[in-house]
């Protein structure tokens, strides 16, 4: 029998607990779901926890589909007055998509969170202005950014989900308060930041990114030796801060798009990497033509800290699974929103 | 016995504290009263100094002191001297290189100027300590081998730190000082220059690197396994048959067909565990200074396999005509 000191005891105790707990918060349970992608042995998995599975459909419902309303009759435009979007529309119609919009974005609020209730013609609050914008957005992309989106499109619930302002958006972000002064500037990373994954990649890729004036993406060189690419580490560091958020949003590794052998090569890539691309477009699009000139109609309390508008990410419409509501299509049944009305 | 042998040995066979072979006229005394520790005793020698310190050792610890406030202090005031956020923020804290804009020149201190800061005071440090492994080695009478494997060290982190930056004319090539940010550099480097796995010396470092391990559990292990025939005291057992060490060398002609002999395997081991560096070091000097992209390096040279393809493949949508930019 080993007898051991009261030292030894404490201290192999301490060991003990600090190990378990290293293993604890580090490990997921239970073994992870690796399903085959690409060739054999090249590692082109994807992995899952399936102990998840059910939180993500759980939090991917497609909510019932109104009853359709008749198209005919005369137009919302002729009978109400500034419909200045959906005037196209049959008054059922315009009815129907008021009732659906309410119950995707504001369904405690009622139609007064954007109407003022003794005149709905009004524009007086900001959130009209700003749902009116939002709608003409989500036409833009049903119609112009089907690269991205698809047959499968956008609706008001693909964001929102039940809430006014979408539970994933990002402002800009110069990183927490630090001493003035001479002291080290943190070069905008080093902070252990959830949408970079937890690393301590630059914590704002989507200012450098996602914004006007986009940052350059591409950093591999395209020869083998020396002398044409002046791309920095730094900059890689960027570019890999916006994958990580990119993998995050969906829910996916690396190589659901990439080759990790070549990151850069499109021969070796998934094709959803082309569909990714046209992503980088949409958001940029979205936040540079729709949500960045909101900032002059949304009040300051409702902004970033920087006072700029809540704007859009990957995660805005992902929300963790690698087709927004897992792929179902809302859009079918509001063919309204497919495009902007003649 | 056989307790005694344990590594967690209970029973200390402890004689008077030893000072040590005298030292040189001109060499500074060792500091320090020895005294003696049961739980290192566990572990190695339960005797407890004197260390010898010298002026090397001394402004090598002050150096690295400095070095080390220079980091730490700076990571504290990145989170606003915030004691809470500091030590739950310190694996991601750091203290980076200057950006690139600034090439070689000497930026302001909160632009790096903090960082080159500490990366003079701790290489100063390295390098005094290694003056002091040196100078105490031949104090010694002893070979100059431990210098010189420190060296390959050394030589690794100028390469990383100073020397490629240097050749690369930016300091920002340069690792940033922080636990997670430099593994984060290491990866992102990795990425920027096409992948370090087709880089043929960090191939060779890796072997290396994974050889020394394998070298030391065998090495280890048969000395640990004949420990029941005295294999720890080696200098009885070099001339005669029968005795522990040739039962190892036995072992291993029969497992192997070919043995090391006493001196060689700690040839083969220092060589091992030297060459890891060297030729880690070797790769990143030449990764961004010869070699932009390894991957199209390796299939220039045909080192990396072709798989049948499993999608259809996609163009550059940059190179599209009509695409959105």
């Amino acid at each position: 029998m080993i007898r051991l000191n009261l030292g030894t005891t404490i201290g192999l105790g301490v060991a003990v607990l600090a190990g378990l707990g290293v293993a604890l918060t580090t490990f997921e349970r239970p073994r992870p779901l690796a399903v085959q992608q690409g060739f054999r042995g090249t590692g082109m998995d994807q992995l899952y926890n399936p102990r998840l599975f059910d939180a993500v459909a759980a939090a991917n419902v497609v909510p019932t589909p109104l009853p359709a309303a008749p198209a005919t009759g005369p137009r919302a435009g002729q009978v109400y007055r500034n419909v200045q979007v959906l005037g196209h529309l049959s008054v059922g119609e315009l009815a129907r998509t008021m009732v659906a919009m309410t119950a995707w974005v504001a369904p405690q609020q009622g139609c007064n969170y954007c109407h003022v209730g003794a005149n709905f013609a009004d524009d007086s609050l900001y959130t009209k202005v700003v749902s009116r914008r939002m709608l003409q957005m989500v036409m833009h992309i049903n119609s112009e950014q089907q690269a991205h989106v698809g047959a499968t499109g956008v609706t008001c619930y693909t964001c929102h989900r039940g809430q006014p302002v979408p539970a994933n958006t990002w402002s800009e972000n110069p990183g927490p308060m630090r001493a003035a002064g001479f002291s080290a500037s943190n070069a905008g990373q080093n902070l252990a930041d959830p949408v970079v994954g937890g690393t301590s990649l630059p914590f704002d890729p989507f200012s450098a990114f996602l914004n006007t004036a986009p940052a350059d993406i591409r950093v591999q060189g395209q020869a083998p030796l020396a002398g044409g690419n002046s791309h920095s580490i730094k900059q890689t560091e960027w570019t890999y801060g916006l994958m990580m958020h990119f993998s995050q949003a969906l829910g996916v590794n690396c190589t659901f798009c990439h080759n990790s052998r070549s990151f850069s090569s499109w021969e070796e890539s998934n094709p959803r990497r082309g569909i990714a691309w046209h992503g980088i477009r949409m958001v940029r699009d979205l936040n540079v033509n729709y949500v960045g000139p909101l900032q002059s109609v949304i009040p300051a309390a409702h902004r970033g800290p920087g006072g700029d508008a809540l704007k859009v990410n990957c995660t805005t419409c992902h929300q963790g699974a690698y087709r927004p509501l897992l792929g179902a299509s809302m859009l079918q049944d509001y063919p309204q929103l497919a495009r902007p009305g003649p | 016995m056989v307790e005694y042998q344990n590594l967690f040995t209970r029973v200390q066979v402890r004689g008077p504290a030893y000072g040590g072979v005298p030292l040189a006229r001109h060499h500074s005394p060792r500091d320090g009263k020895p005294s003696f520790s049961h739980f290192l005793g566990q572990l190695g020698d339960a005797q407890v100094g004197p260390i010898y310190l010298g002026w090397t050792g001394l402004i090598a610890l002050i150096c690295g002191f400095t070095a080390f406030e220079i980091i730490g202090l700076n990571m504290w005031a990145s989170v606003n001297w915030d004691p809470v956020q500091f030590i739950r923020q310190l694996p991601w804290l750091a203290l980076e290189p200057p950006a690139p804009g600034y090439g070689l020149s000497i930026p302001p201190l909160a632009q790096g100027g903090w960082w080159l800061m500490a990366g003079f005071f701790l290489t100063l440090s390295v390098l005094l300590w290694w003056v002091r492994i040196y100078t105490r080695a031949r104090a010694l009478g002893l070979g100059t081998h431990t210098a010189w494997a420190f060296a390959a060290a050394i030589w690794l982190y100028l390469v990383l730190g100073f020397i490629r930056p240097l050749m690369m004319g930016s300091w920002s090539e340069a690792v940033p000082f922080g636990i997670f940010p430099h593994l984060d550099w290491t990866a992102a480097f990795s990425i920027r220059y096409g992948n370090l796995f087709y880089n043929p010396f960090h191939m060779l470092s890796i072997v290396f690197l994974y050889g020394s391990t394998l070298l030391f559990a065998m090495h280890g292990a048969t000395i640990l396994a004949a420990g029941r025939y005295g294999a720890d005291r080696e200098i009885e057992q070099v001339i005669d048959r029968g005795t522990a060490a040739e039962r190892c060398a036995i072992f291993w002609r029969w497992t192997m067909g070919f043995n090391a002999s006493f001196e060689s395997i700690h040839r083969w081991a220092w060589w091992f565990a030297v060459l890891c560096p060297l030729t880690g070091g070797i790769g990143i000097l030449l990764t961004g200074t010869v070699v932009d992209n390894w991957y199209l390096w390796g299939i220039k040279h045909g080192i990396v396999p072709g798989y049948p393809a499993v999608f259809p493949a996609i163009p550059d949508p940059l190179l599209t005509v009509g695409a959105p930019q």
